[in-house]
């Protein structure tokens, strides 16, 4: 379980996070919401220590991982899977040793072993004839398809995905959320899906967080955001239905 | 007063980071086989693939020290031979070492620069961190290891080069022949000259890396960010070659 406790962020004198608490029940499929720029993807980075929150802490299986050693804290992230924004694929790397790159990094496999594994993940994703091809040569769903690969390659138990369909046609988004649905149901993961994307939320998630000026505000599950009374939701998600395959929300 | 703050703090700030930056990476380093392929392709990167610029450049410092060297010096009361007591020794102590330097500032330096900031702002960097990996460790040492390694071999063939571009400019000339350039050459032969170079050439090989490693890890700011990252990584390496150069000088000589 991943407890967020009363966090608060700064850059440069300017607050990104207020006071923002956030509990992740294990199993479940939780959506974090909220416009562009509001600190969807600064919260998901404390999650597994890429940030340090300036007040408050975060708890991954009651370890508070402020607290804890560089060697240890590299212990706790080998337990998540991430799927950065633009994919974040090592570019210096084809397809394939991108997926194999954690294997070979983190477990003793033969290069048989690897081999089989690496292919059983871009298969999982629906590719099996991208591997030599380096990222420069993949789209944008391919190249974020090989991310999720590679964030699955050593079966975490939490996934993060940082918006995991902005930027893709809908045919490719529809595509990506039955993954996320999938790997959630199959290998029993704890996702946690940072978007904008009202479809994907309705589709794939259990629960909402709603961040709006810099504050949590609102956490709810599906049925608690349909009655949902609360008008700063009810307009973003409005706002965010009409936007469905608009372009100018590519990349916001 | 802000102002001023900003200029005492800010340089303090940048040097601790740069020491954690390289404490953190060279204490929690996990197994060599990680590194080791990584090591073996900046090694290549760093040395191999700049030894044509590093000759090319040291034949020319090489030729015109002679040239000058000549046009300065001799007279009919000087013999020809302190060509080579005055070439030789200058590219063993100074411009073999130097010359490369600022080269490398440039090719090598922003290189690094610019691959590791890219990574930083595509989140690579991110990417390896999340799985486990300590990202310093994996991406810098390499980098000023081949820096360490491999500076002293472009070094000593920057000399090599030199001193045959110079004498190749001296009989060229026709101002002395390859027996006096060698003669005095030898006569004003400094037994730690070379060591004095090779000590020069490991650190500035650690200089130009580490700086540039630390510009490029730190990149902020997409694109434009990158291409900061780069033009200071070359900069301020050069600077402190400069700077090294001349504390090692004083310290060494
Ligand atoms: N490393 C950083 N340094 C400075 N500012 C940052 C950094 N990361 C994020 N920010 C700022 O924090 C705000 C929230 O960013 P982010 O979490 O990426 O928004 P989003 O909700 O779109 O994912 C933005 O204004 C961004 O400029
Ligand atoms: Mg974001």
């Amino acid at each position: 379980m991943i407890c967020v406790e009363n966090i608060s962020k700064s850059f440069n004198g300017r607050a990104v996070l207020r006071d923002v608490s956030l509990e992740m029940q294990e199993g479940e499929t939780l959506a974090i919401i909220g416009r562009s720029g509001s600190g969807k993807s600064v919260l998901m980075k404390h999650a597994i220590g890429l940030l340090q929150p300036d007040k408050g802490r975060v708890l991954v299986d009651g370890i508070d991982i402020g607290r804890i050693s560089y060697r240890e804290l590299r212990t706790v992230r080998r337990q998540f899977g991430v799927l950065f924004q633009g994919g974040a694929l090592f570019d210096s790397m084809s397809a394939f040793d991108n997926v194999a790159f954690p294997i070979r990094t983190f477990t003793d496999s033969t290069e048989q072993q690897v081999r089989d594994r690496v292919l059983r993940c871009l298969d999982l994703v629906n590719l099996s004839d991208v591997g030599t091809k380096r990222p420069s040569e993949l789209s944008g769903g391919m190249i974020k398809r090989v991310a999720l690969a590679r964030a699955v390659a050593l079966e975490p138990r939490y996934i993060l995905y940082d918006e995991p369909t902005s930027g893709l046609d809908p045919h490719t988004s529809t595509t990506i959320n039955n993954l996320i649905k999938g790997l959630a149901d199959q290998l029993d993961v704890t996702s946690i899906v940072v978007t904008h994307d009202m479809r994907s939320v309705l589709s794939i998630a259990h629960r909402v967080a709603f961040i709006h000026r810099t504050r949590m505000h609102w956490v709810g599950d599906i049925d608690a955001l349909h009655r949902s009374e609360d008008r700063t939701l009810r307009a973003f998600v409005k706002a965010n239905e009409y936007a469905i395959g608009h372009p100018a929300q590519a990349y916001s | 007063m802000a102002a001023l703050e900003q200029r005492l703090i800010r340089p303090l700030y940048s040097l601790g980071r740069y020491a954690l930056l390289l404490s953190k990476g060279f204490t929690s380093l996990g197994h060599f086989s990680v590194y080791r392929k990584n090591l073996i392709v900046q090694c290549g990167r760093v040395g191999i693939d700049s030894i044509p610029i590093v000759a090319l450049a040291a034949a020319f410092s090489g030729a015109v020290t002679t040239v000058q060297t000549a046009y300065q010096l001799v007279s009919p009361f000087i013999p020809p031979s302190v060509i080579g007591a005055v070439v030789v020794p200058s590219l063993i102590l100074e411009l073999g070492a130097v010359v490369t330097g600022f080269i490398l500032a440039g090719r090598v330096g922003a290189r690094i620069a610019a691959e590791l900031g890219t990574m930083r702002v595509t989140e690579q960097i991110d990417a390896l961190e999340a799985m486990g990996l300590n990202s310093i460790g994996y991406l810098i040492v390499p980098r000023i290891m081949a820096g360490i390694i491999m500076f002293p071999v472009l070094y000593v063939t920057a000399v090599l080069v030199g001193v045959g571009g110079g004498l190749a400019a001296a009989v060229a000339t026709d101002v002395v022949s390859t027996g006096e350039f060698i003669r005095g050459a030898r006569e004003n032969y400094l037994v730690f000259g070379p060591m004095f170079g090779l000590i020069k050439s490991f650190v500035f090989g650690f200089v130009i890396t580490s700086i540039s490693c630390y510009m490029g890890y730190y990149t902020e700011g997409g694109a434009e960010g990158v291409g900061r990252s780069t033009t200071q990584a070359a900069v301020i390496s050069c600077v402190y070659i400069l700077l090294s150069d001349l504390v090692l000088a004083l310290v060494l000589l």
